[in-house]
């Protein structure tokens, strides 16, 4: 699949965005996290900020961006609606948590409830983002058990190494928070290890066979249907190098998961500039291996309509 | 509505034999010349007249050698593909705005692209790449099953049919209602043994393909002889010839 920009931007920046306010949610309400105004602000402006950065770029590759709106309305069926819905209605509860920690410097009782409800909605909204891709049968590398398990972790890792850098900045010491971020980190590299290792070695019921009705042992284009790229050579006969894979991969490993845990371990055992330098990069390193990886996951999901096109196998 | 209908009272489909179609492309030209004024008009082209002209067509005709082993003859095969109004369209339940949606009435599957906001999701949803977007208009467009021409009370009634399939020349393209097991695209996918594409997928098509006949291995015996010998003169200045030369 042809790994757009905007997509791309929009699942890296709202991953992080709704990990964020989902753990400032349930931190918030446990009485973990400072009460202080400032710090709520500045987590909660950089925590809407980049889900709004997201969902904005999200409609910039649309056919007609103007009619957005429309994409609300078919919930019942659609998890690309469903998306749209618990993504506005998920600023309704992170506002109110807002109101409470700025105003009135509280993040317990009712803003509490705020937070909890605000952090399940974030994960709602995470979930269905998954869900698009989960659901399309048509793409075996996204229609796997471990493509949901996969967003959600990198939301929450991503969103726990953001926490903790602010903590730094704010000079706090939440260690529950930062002994959380190691876990997520940890745990976001199993599931996204398994994901390689699973789309490396199953592929598609589908085969040329079936594709075309006519069995044979082996099925080659002869004549193409058209004499240069249309649609869907374009938009899904996307193809990256195998040995371009490997080297993202290993970028992606790199950046997204042992930068970031040898960082965070850094912060968690030092304090002072030391630990705050090291969580920040630590936040820069996992955002640009999180970009690396949803480009993977494009450029390595084969659709089902190249086996009319050449492929032998999706 | 993007949610499915329940039950159809029609399955209007097409029954496309692989057997006869010699890949003529007739069907994919005569789609785009009438769908391009039809229902989902204009058919929009880019670079028409370039090096790489690109534009939305509803049919595309491909050809494959199809190698079945050592015993069985090779094949060409030559396979229209175009939209086969699935009964579980998860192009249609994808779709967040309400353009896509699947006719209770006949089955038949369309895009109202009012509607559309182009997000393209519709076409991944597609396991058979019947779904091309319009660069021009922003929107997605797809095969309507000439719903324009087969209810179209001012043409004449043989002409009630899909472009396609009164283009063909090889009659390989057949249009009927295959919920009704007594009209003639039933009939057809009993006895040739029609199968659907992609069934692993359980998109449920409508529309079915005749696989091709089992081809002859051995020649047909037509009475002359299995092999021709040389034809010797009797007489004359050849007889001379060939006597000379046999020596
Ligand atoms: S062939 Fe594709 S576009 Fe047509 S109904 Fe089936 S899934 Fe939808
Ligand atoms: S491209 Fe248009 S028809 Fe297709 S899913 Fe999006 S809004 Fe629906
Ligand atoms: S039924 Fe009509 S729109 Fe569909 S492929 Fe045939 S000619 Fe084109």
């Amino acid at each position: 699949m042809h790994p757009a920009f905007s997509v791309i931007l929009f699942t890296t920046s709202s991953g992080a965005g709704y990990g964020l306010l989902a753990l400032m949610g349930i931190f918030g309400a446990a009485g973990i996290l400072p009460q202080d105004r400032w710090f709520g602000l500045s987590g909660l402006f950089i925590a809407l900020g980049l889900v709004t950065i997201g969902l904005l770029s999200s409609t910039f590759h649309l056919g007609h961006p103007e009619r957005a709106w429309r994409a609300i309305s078919q919930w019942r069926s659609s998890w690309l609606s469903r998306e749209g819905v618990l993504a506005i209605v998920t600023f309704i509860p992170a506002g109110l948590l807002g109101i409470g920690w700025v105003f009135l410097e509280t993040t317990t009782g009712f803003w509490g409830v705020m937070g909890i409800v605000g952090a399940l909605l974030a994960m709602l909204t995470v979930i269905a983002t998954a869900m698009i891709y989960r659901s399309l049968k048509t793409i075996h590398q996204w229609a796997n058990c471990w493509t949901l398990p996969g967003y959600l972790t990198l939301s929450i890792m991503t969103g726990a190494l953001l926490l903790s850098a602010l903590l730094m900045i704010f000079d706090e010491h939440a260690r529950a928070v930062h002994g959380m971020v190691i876990f997520a980190v940890v745990l976001a590299w199993i599931v996204k290890y398994v994901y390689w290792r699973f789309i490396a070695t199953s592929k598609s019921l589908a085969t040329p066979s079936s594709a075309i009705a006519v069995d044979g042992a082996e099925i080659t284009p002869l004549d193409p249907p058209h004499n240069s790229a249309n649609y869907l050579m374009k938009e899904m006969g996307f193809i990256v190098a195998r040995k371009h894979a490997d080297k993202l991969r290993f970028i992606s490993y790199a950046t997204l998961f042992a930068m970031p845990l040898a960082l965070s371990l850094m912060a968690y055992l030092s304090s002072g500039a030391m630990g705050t330098i090291s969580a920040v990069v630590a936040v820069i390193s996992a955002i640009v291996g999180v970009a690396v990886e949803r480009w993977l996951f494009f450029a390595e999901a084969k659709h089902t309509v190249n086996l009319y096109y050449g492929a032998t196998s999706v | 509505m993007t949610s499915l209908p329940q039950a159809t009272n029609k399955k209007l489909g097409l029954v496309i034999d692989l057997d006869t179609c010699v890949g003529c492309h007739a069907c994919a030209t005569n789609c785009k010349e009438w769908n391009t004024g039809g229902h989902m008009a204009p058919l929009t082209d880019q670079n028409p007249y370039g090096k790489k002209p690109d534009g939305v067509w509803f049919n595309r005709v491909h050809s494959f050698e199809v190698k079945r082993g050592k015993t069985n003859p090779g094949l060409t095969v030559n396979f229209p593909r175009s939209c086969l109004h699935c009964e579980n369209a998860a192009c249609v339940t994808v779709c967040p705005t309400g353009a896509s949606y699947k006719r209770a009435e006949d089955g038949i599957v369309l895009v109202n692209t009012d509607k559309c906001i182009g997000c393209k999701l519709c076409s991944w949803a597609c396991p058979y790449g019947a779904r091309e977007f319009d660069e021009d208009e922003g929107v997605m467009k797809k095969c309507t099953l000439c719903i324009d021409r087969i209810y179209n009370k001012t043409l004449e009634p043989e002409d009630r049919q899909p472009a396609c399939v009164l283009t063909c020349p090889a009659g390989a393209r057949h249009f009927g209602d295959l919920s009704d097991p007594d009209s003639n695209v039933s009939k057809l996918v009993a006895e040739r043994a029609g199968r659907p594409l992609m069934p692993e997928l359980g998109y449920k098509p409508t529309n079915s393909y005749l696989p091709p006949r089992a081809r002859r291995v051995e020649a047909a015996n037509i009475g002359a002889e299995k092999q021709l010998e040389a034809v010797s003169p009797r007489k004359g200045f050849l007889s001379w010839i060939d006597n000379t030369l046999s020596r």
